[in-house]
């Protein structure tokens, strides 16, 4: 019982930062049909930020409480400044090419931005202790969990219900949705087409950056973080269906469980685990668990 | 927004335009044209080989090697789908020829090389008709799942080395021993050999039946069933011939560097083989081996000089060949209605 409670709430704290990154990924292929590699250079863009932003604020004598605010303009930093440099810079070229040659476009962004992070941080890994005490432990059963992991649960709730409410109930949402229907149709009706791209992009990649800052305190931030995240993400939207919220949130929690009863009762399997699990929801849901069927073209 | 449809009964080469009664002489002198340039380049390859200094010869046997792997990819790639994971064959096969080397005592190169192709392909051949249903992003990410649970399944097993893989000696070849300032030639001279051997027959598959109807899945499937074409057969037969080269490839790979890792399964890797298709385009054979040469070139120069930054420099190339010539080096030199 003990270890099924473990289980659940390690794969729930996995799941969590897991679904922040993935809706990031989601959202630029529901609306930019880009499935982006280098997404998880952004999350490791904002694990570095985080690293950067924590220290300052720390020898800036900031309050420790403040680490958090400090975590949060880290990763609006990386939106504000990076996000529209690549698509305004470098993806709009592409845009309305075959959907593969963007996925290469994308893997040479992620080479690029590999080595740009190894030469602004170096290679030596960088710690961001400072978030991870500020909420304590909790004791649950016989266990010791750490609050930083709950306060993760919910910062996943609350971004998952914000995106949901943003594309669902305001006005700039039904923009959004307009343009992922028809860019075309959109553009006749008024819609500025090229500044929704670039403000998906940019949200995208906020989320890439404050998956990659929340999950600073828990890792050490090295060259490679970006490596293992993207792949595992990709599973995440794939299992879901492309360009659904619903499909990144239960992909999360299918690929978080998975791979915690993988760590726990296999650890032989943990390498592989989501992968499995990838390819068997492929085989019974061709287009992911939560994507509506589509009309063959003639 | 796709540019008008060719009919399917014209061939590529537009033998109609001269009537159905006269075959296009292109067509005819079409095989012997590409089978005299495969040698020619051959023989040339086998003398210069001889008098350059090994590093170079490393580096074409490398190009070569992992040219056969992104053959593979192009094979796909002409009936529209792209694999995300053919480090996997890859490595089935670079791990098939080393264990057979150190475990059973095979050490002959050439059977080494051949019993890499054919574990790839008992390996992939069961997932073949499985994935021929998947196209796009779709058949990217299976073929991605597959590799990546190979690699982690390499990582695992201590009896594979683990993490570290494991090293294999010097192979031999038709019998004969091969002295140590000698090897790297004649194993140099056996990829080059079987490079242009495995070059000169997907030649002779691309322009085949078969060959001319994948690329007509490529244009539109549901055509090619209409008109009484199997589509998932052809993806199925595209998928297996593509492992037999990939672990060709691999073996090949193993045998040279006399070492095996996970690390030809990750993602990664894989992701260099595509990135070699891609320059290399689907029109042209040969042009695989002209981009995997490029690539191998460029990363050797680019690790010498800018160690921190090859990356960099490949991402930079990568986005200048996508955005400049969109359809491969290949479409330099490969002019005509193919498009």
């Amino acid at each position: 019982m003990a270890a099924l409670l473990t289980i659940l709430i390690d794969g729930l704290t996995y799941a969590s930062w897991l679904f922040i990154v993935a809706l990031g990924l989601t959202l630029v292929f529901g609306v930019l049909k880009i499935l982006n590699i280098a997404h998880g250079s952004f999350y490791a863009l904002g694990a570095y930020a985080a690293a950067s932003f924590v220290g300052w604020a720390a020898s800036m004598k900031w309050a420790p409480g403040l680490s958090l605010v400090a975590m949060l303009l880290a990763a609006v930093a990386v939106a504000a400044v990076v996000a529209p440099l690549t698509e305004r810079g470098l993806l709009r070229f592409f845009y309305g090419r075959d959907e593969v040659l963007l996925v290469l476009v994308t893997y040479a962004m992620f080479l690029i931005m590999e080595d740009v992070t190894k030469l602004v941080w170096g290679a030596n890994p960088y710690y961001v202790s400072e978030p991870y005490a500020l909420f304590g432990n909790v004791n649950i059963g016989v266990q010791t969990y750490v609050g930083y992991d709950f306060m993760l649960v919910g910062l996943a709730a609350v971004i998952g219900v914000a995106v949901w409410w943003g594309l669902n109930r305001t006005r700039t949402g039904k923009i959004v949705l307009a343009v992922i229907h028809s860019p075309e149709v959109a553009s006749s009706m008024g819609v500025n087409v090229s500044r929704v791209y670039m403000g998906a992009f940019s949200v995208g990649i906020f989320l890439a950056a404050i998956g990659g800052a929340a999950t600073a305190p828990m890792i050490s931030v090295q060259p490679g973080v970006s490596v293992g995240v993207i792949i595992v993400s990709f599973a995440v939207v794939i299992i879901g269906g492309l360009g659904s919220i619903e499909g990144a949130a239960v992909g999360a929690l299918i690929v978080g469980l998975a791979r915690s009863a993988a760590v726990h009762l296999a650890p032989v399997a943990e390498l592989f685990s989501i992968y499995i699990v990838m390819a068997i929801v492929l085989m019974f849901r061709p287009e992911g668990l939560f994507q509506r069927i589509q009309a063959r073209k003639i | 927004m796709t540019p008008p449809k060719r009919p399917l009964a014209a061939s590529p080469q537009g033998g109609n335009a001269s009537g159905p009664a006269e075959p296009d002489p292109r067509r005819l002198l079409g095989p012997a044209r590409s089978v005299v340039l495969g040698v020619a380049a051959c023989v040339v390859l086998a003398v210069v080989g001889w008098f350059v200094p090994k590093w170079l010869t490393f580096l074409v046997t490398m190009a070569a090697a992992n040219g056969l792997v992104s053959l593979g990819i192009v094979g796909l790639m002409r009936g529209g789908v792209v694999p995300f994971g053919q480090g996997m064959v890859m490595a089935v096969g670079g791990y098939a020829a080393a264990l057979l080397f150190n475990k059973l005592g095979i050490t002959d190169a050439l059977g080494l090389a051949l019993c890499g192709g054919v574990a790839a392909t008992l390996i992939a051949a069961p997932f073949a008709p499985l994935l021929s249903r998947y196209r796009g992003i779709f058949f990217a990410m299976l073929t991605l799942a597959l590799s990546m649970v190979t690699y982690g399944l390499l990582m695992k097993l201590e009896v594979l080395g683990g993490s570290d893989g494991f090293n294999l000696g010097r192979p031999t070849l038709l019998g004969f021993a091969l002295p140590q300032e000698r090897v790297g030639y004649v194993m140099y001279l056996l990829t080059v050999v079987l490079a242009t051997v495995m070059a000169l027959l997907a030649r002779v598959y691309f322009d085949s039946t078969r060959g001319l109807v994948t690329l007509a899945v490529r244009e539109n499937e549901l055509r090619v069933e209409y008109l009484g074409g199997s589509v998932r057969q052809a993806m199925t037969i595209n998928f297996i011939l593509a492992a037999f080269c990939g672990g060709l490839g691999g073996a090949l790979v193993v045998m040279s560097l006399g070492h095996v890792e996970p690390n030809f399964s990750f993602w990664t890797t894989s992701g260099e083989f595509v990135f070699v298709a891609i320059l290399a385009g689907w029109q042209s054979v040969a042009a695989v081996f002209v981009a995997s040469t490029v690539l191998e070139v460029v990363r050797s120069f680019s690790s010498a000089y800018f160690p921190n930054t090859w990356q960099l420099a490949l991402g930079l190339f990568l986005l200048f060949v996508i955005r400049f010539l969109p359809k491969g080096i290949g479409s330099l030199w490969m002019r005509g209605p193919t498009r």
